[in-house]
């Protein structure tokens, strides 16, 4: 925690004035977060949101059985299946856009350009109609597999693109040493610069799996049996749709938040291996925004 | 028939510019909705009230993590059949102002994260200067740090923007006629002529998506603080 004793200067430690301003901005604050709870709490208690047995039925056991694990395991299916063709789509294309030759750079240039810049649903719903057209495919099996790659297309490509910003973040020295002792330029980039840029994008790597995992969500709207269509099926037939749905959410929160947490674990753990720290792909589009800002060091009032 | 005319009765009989209108306008609203929001909570994060910044922590945690498209039905299925409650008179509208509040409501988190970060590129001696000439929290804020973070935020934002149009296809599931539910209709009706269809919807994506990436990249460079 360097940084803490470093901005904790930027602000003197508060005086009585300022803390008694603090604590009364910080009970209006409070009375203010609080009074919209209340409201609504009493406008879903109007309209009977708050009966029990609407909340009960979300811990029964027949609905985590049949409805919520069946579901939760196709969506962590292909959200794993995902990942695994992401990174390899990742490399490959990372690797073609850093290539030497220019006619691969410029194909590896098309095509994550091109990816990044279709939105996921769309080329799900693609991938779902098109393949539909061919009998080798069994009708139950066609929206897993258009969920895999629209993610795999999307998310590849964004990869491919972390792994290009973060060849190009490291230390000129690096690539140059190589070529220095009579590497290649085919191998400098494979076992000089890589290893060193794919330990440093590996906390905006895990953080694009996050990306991945709510964007299964998409598979709902082309079939796809995962857990937003198990909520909706369950709720629509309890009558609790409402609940359901803030079930479905609040799952999607906690394996997101863990994975999240792992992810700010790994570049503590990894800032001491590497001398880079990638912070996103310079203009990545998406939600790649791991820029892990720590600015409430800045403003926070030391206690003292 | 040949190809082209194929083609040309295709696109004679379906509004896809109409439909890809539909998603410009999402895109306007929620943008300028999330921005207004996002930098709320921005402030909120930053402030040195402990329940503000809880709260505003709480919230970028709670609706990032979750996905678009389960804050969509929970707004329609949810909130729209549950409580009745109508922003419009027409259908039509009122599924497009759901739609819109909900990309909002999404995106904010996000906007909120990257004026954070563009917070972090303003260097500390700027803090301490403004607090040396006696400028309280407020003042410094607005005169002294938001004007430099907004400009170290625009990479961010403009990212955060993509997105917000990329994501505007989720409007389907509120039933917005926009261009990916167009598409899906288009290409079961014309199932020989898929190819060309998702061709050309991709295309309107990367006409809308490309100039956005080389404007900010232009802008943050041509308002890049000279540090």
């Amino acid at each position: 925690m360097k940084r803490m004793t470093s901005t904790s200067v930027l602000f003197d430690v508060p005086g009585p004035k300022a803390r008694a301003r603090t604590r009364i901005f910080n009970i209006i604050a409070i009375l203010l977060l609080a009074g919209m709870l209340a409201y609504v709490l009493m406008v879903m208690g109007r309209q009977g949101q708050l009966e029990a047995d609407k909340w009960t039925s979300l811990f029964t056991g027949n609905l985590w059985v049949n409805y919520i694990l069946p579901a939760l395991g196709k969506t962590l299916l292909a959200a794993l299946i995902s990942v695994v063709t992401s990174v390899i789509f990742g490399l490959f294309f990372g690797m073609a856009r850093l290539a030497p030759n220019k006619y691969i750079r410029g194909f590896g240039t098309v095509v994550v350009e091109f990816f990044r810049a279709v939105p996921v649903l769309m080329m799900m719903i693609f991938f779902w109609l098109f393949l539909g057209q061919f009998t080798f495919f069994s009708p139950s099996q066609l929206p897993f597999i258009a969920v895999v790659l629209g993610l795999t297309l999307y998310n590849g490509s964004v990869i491919a693109e972390l792994l290009r910003s973060g060849v190009h973040q490291l230390p000129k020295g690096q690539g140059e040493a190589g070529l220095a002792i009579g590497l290649t330029p085919w191998a400098v980039l494979t076992s000089v610069l890589m290893p060193q840029a794919l330990t440093a994008m590996m906390p905006s790597l895990l953080s694009q799996f996050v990306v991945i995992l709510k964007d299964t969500a998409l598979g709902y709207i082309i079939s796809y049996p995962e857990l937003l269509a198990a909520a909706r099926r369950f709720g629509s037939g309890e009558g609790n749709i409402l609940q359901m749905l803030l079930l479905a959410a609040l799952i999607f929160v906690v394996i997101n938040f863990a994975l999240t947490l792992l992810a700010e674990w790994l570049s503590q753990f990894l800032s001491s291996r590497t001398d880079v720290e990638i912070k996103h792909a310079d203009g990545v589009p998406g939600e790649v925004d791991n820029a892990r800002p720590k600015t409430e060091m800045m403003f926070k009032i030391p206690k003292h | 028939m040949s190809f082209s005319e194929q083609l040309s009765t295709l696109f004679a009989t379906y509004d896809v510019l109409g439909a890809f209108w539909t998603n410009v306008q999402l895109t306007f609203w929620a943008a300028i909705g999330s921005f207004v929001l996002g930098s709320v909570l921005a402030l909120m994060r930053i402030s040195p009230v402990p329940s503000l910044r809880w709260a505003g922590t709480a919230y970028v945690h709670l609706i990032r993590n979750t996905p678009l498209t389960i804050l969509m039905t929970l707004a329609i299925l949810g909130v729209w059949t549950q409580f009745q409650l109508s922003l419009a008179t027409s259908f039509e509208w009122n599924f497009f102002i759901y739609a819109a509040i909900v990309l909002a409501i999404y995106h904010a988190a996000f906007v909120c994260e990257a004026i954070r970060s563009g917070v972090n590129t303003v260097p500390v001696g700027q803090a301490e200067a403004a607090r040396a000439i006696g400028l309280s929290f407020m003042p410094t804020a607005r005169y002294v740090i938001f004007p430099q973070a907004l400009r170290g935020s625009i990479t961010p934002l403009g990212n955060t923007l993509i997105a917000l149009a990329k994501n505007t296809t989720v409007a389907t599931v509120a039933s917005v006629a926009e261009a990916s539910g167009m598409m899906k209709s288009m290409i079961e009706f014309n199932s020989d002529l898929i190819f060309m269809i998702f061709f050309v919807f991709a295309m309107g994506f990367v006409i809308i998506v490309v100039p956005i990436g080389l404007l900010t990249t232009w802008a943050s460079r041509k308002l890049a603080v000279k540090r």
